[in-house]
């Protein structure tokens, strides 16, 4: 890269001009709708209320005991989901990197992509009719007999949170870890086997380990938009399982208090920041040296 | 047979990917300790042969025998033999040491001796001090040298290598020939190579089975591939031959008589003679270096014949020159060795073509 770098600096600067010409597009679109909103929530929540700046607000937002709550409620959900969706997601896609024929695999990610089909809300909503206190399950078993009253396990709690968003998002997660199995040379398990390992020790040493970036980048892409799901909360809890998302729209408009509400929102995103960054530095040796 | 003349055994071995036959019944014996290769052009089925032996091919039917044991069954983990893979697979997320040490795992010698072991194995190829190295930062020759390190410290009854030096280039590759001969007589384990490259299998083999279309060809020792091949497909596989249509005059049972244009009358004895004897034409093999120009002064040859140069390709070392035989349609090349104050003939120049009937092989 460097020795590319090196040929001839005028050449090297128009070519980085034509770049950000080229990008320019999504560079400001980008900069307009995305990192503008952004520095003015963290205006707000920095903005007192009797004018000046200073951070009175973040105090408010970390010694109120329901805001911690929720934060707590949060972060437990979307561990849970991503946990559920990563561990569920991995056999989907070693199936599919491993088992199915190469002509066949485009046709399998199609059909794990078919739940985008349907609206969220829609899905959502479906859920709510599998699991609820009159819903699928609970009827189906009591006509079965085997329950004699409605499971309250499944409905209105967080269990029901996990068991929704999971579904939702298993396709990304299924995705990303497929590419990292597709990307493994076939030698890489022969060379396992031909050095003395079954095929269960060949995946936990060879396997498992290579294709953990696309774990790593599936834990991220379930968990960041998990923790702060605003609709399913409010769909599947009924109101009365808010996450730290609910609790930012009330703040922001039912409260009409934009000071504090942005400064829930840039907690919560501290926070995942911080999960997010030490996850990275926990597996910063399965990241190094990917061809 | 014993099981101490036989290391590896292929009874009638088939293979089938669905209608196609890539196998086609191969019976072979590999002695213990030899350098023995699988030689021939791509999709000839020599990699498929090797992977039988490794484990990673199951076959259609036959049988094949590592150490005297039928591997039926056997899973490739459980095998006696290991492998130097094509790309190497080195493991990308481990070090040098791990790689090297990733078949030791199970090995009941505590961490210490395994530790050593390691070392040594890194020592024997050349790789001393290189154990902390991530693996993904290795040239390619290293990483070769790697996989050897990680296959030889399992102590395996046979090593298996697949085109390991196809990947290098050509000054890197020779350096490895050499080390890998060197190895193989120090470790005396046997090895066995796949190559599509003739001068490579020649340079480092043994013994070489030739195949075509997922048949041995023939299986003899590189001097007798060279002068004696059994067919003509084996002789313009294995470095040059000029090939002469020739008419058969007289057949006995210990010798022909032949003409070949622009050659004349030729006796050949019985054991020049390759293949079955057909009423149709046979073919005439000479070498490049069994026909010599002779300059003025030389002694006659055997016999000679006049012809014009062609073509003159100069090697440095060696001319090749094509020579129109009078009286021939096609050219002969004929290699020389260039000695100093000798000069290299010129296209078009009129050259006594020196040969012998003995350095000719004849095709029927």
């Amino acid at each position: 890269m460097a020795s590319n770098g090196g040929t001839g600096g005028g050449s090297g600067r128009s070519e980085a001009a034509s770049g950000l010409l080229l990008i320019s597009p999504p560079l400001v679109y980008a900069v307009l709708l995305l990192a503008a909103p952004l520095f003015m929530v963290v205006v707000y929540s920095l903005s007192l209320e009797g004018g000046g700046f200073g951070l009175a607000n973040y105090v408010t937002v970390w010694t109120d005991r329901i805001n911690r709550l929720l934060m707590l409620r949060s972060l437990t959900v979307s561990l849970s989901v991503t946990l559920v969706t990563v561990v569920l997601a991995y056999p989907v896609a070693y199936f599919v990197s491993f088992h199915v024929k190469p002509e066949k695999k485009a046709l399998w990610l199609f059909l794990i992509t078919i739940p985008f089909w349907t609206s969220y809300l829609i899905r959502v909503f479906l859920w709510k009719v599998i699991l609820g206190y009159n819903g699928v399950i609970n009827s189906g078993l009591m006509e079965l007999g085997i329950i004699s009253e409605p499971l309250q396990a499944i409905n209105y709690n967080v269990q029901a949170l996990v068991i929704t968003l999971a579904h939702a998002y298993a396709p990304f997660a299924i995705l990303p870890i497929f590419v990292a199995l597709e990307k493994i040379d076939r030698s890489f398990l022969e060379a396992g086997r031909d050095l003395g390992e079954s095929q269960f020790m060949t995946f936990l040493r060879v396997t498992l380990p290579l294709s953990m970036p696309g774990v790593i980048a599936a834990v991220l892409i379930v968990f960041i938009p998990t923790v702060g799901d605003y609709v399913t909360p409010d769909l599947i809890g009924g109101g009365k399982l808010p996450m730290i998302a609910n609790r930012i729209e009330g703040t922001m408009l039912k409260q009409n208090n934009r000071e504090l509400g942005s400064a829930i929102a840039v907690s919560a995103m501290m926070v995942v920041a911080a999960v997010s960054v030490i996850f990275l530095l926990v597996n910063r040796r399965f990241l190094r040296g990917t061809k | 047979m014993s099981k101490s003349d036989a290391m590896i055994e292929f009874r009638d071995v088939h293979k089938y990917y669905g209608d196609y036959h890539a196998l086609r019944g191969i019976t072979a014996t590999i002695r213990p300790g030899e350098f023995f290769s699988l030689l021939g052009p791509s999709g000839c089925g020599k990699t498929t042969l090797l992977r039988t032996i490794a484990g990673f091919e199951d076959i259609s039917s036959g049988a094949v025998l590592v150490d005297g044991r039928d591997m039926a069954g056997v899973p490739a983990n459980k095998r006696p033999t290991n492998m130097v893979f094509q790309s190497y697979a080195i493991f990308p997320h481990l070090s040098v040491e791990e790689n090297v040490g990733f078949g030791l795992r199970r090995d009941p010698r505590s961490k210490e001796e395994k530790a050593r072991a390691v070392g040594e194995a890194l020592e024997m190829v050349g790789l001393k001090g290189y154990g902390k190295r991530a693996a993904h930062a290795l040239s390619g020759g290293q990483r070769q040298r790697v996989a050897l390190a990680r296959a030889l410290i399992l102590k395996p009854k046979v090593l298996l290598l697949d085109e390991p030096l196809s990947a290098l280039d050509k000054k890197m590759r020779e350096q490895m020939q050499m080390e890998l001969i060197k190895l193989q007589r120090q470790v005396g384990i046997t090895f066995i190579l796949v190559t599509h490259d003739q001068e490579e299998a020649l340079v480092m083999s043994d013994r070489i089975a030739v195949m075509f279309e997922g048949e041995i060809a023939q299986l003899a020792d590189p001097e007798t591939l060279y002068r004696r091949p059994n067919s003509r497909k084996v002789a313009d596989f294995i470095g040059t031959m000029n090939f002469l249509p020739a008419k058969v005059l007289e057949e006995g049972p210990e010798a022909v008589e032949i003409e070949a244009a622009g050659f004349g009358r030729i006796h050949v004895e019985a054991s020049q003679v390759m293949g079955k004897t057909t009423p149709e034409g046979a073919t005439v093999g000479f070498r490049p270096e069994t026909l010599t120009i002779l300059y003025d002064g030389n002694a006659a040859t055997d016999r000679e014949s006049m012809g014009t140069i062609d073509e003159v390709v100069y090697f440095g070392d060696m001319t090749y020159y094509d020579v129109r035989i009078d009286g021939t349609d096609a050219p002969v090349r004929i290699s020389m060795r260039n000695v100093f104050g000798r000069p290299v003939l010129d296209i078009g120049a009129r050259a006594r073509v020196g040969w012998s009937p003995g350095a000719l092989v004849l095709f029927r």
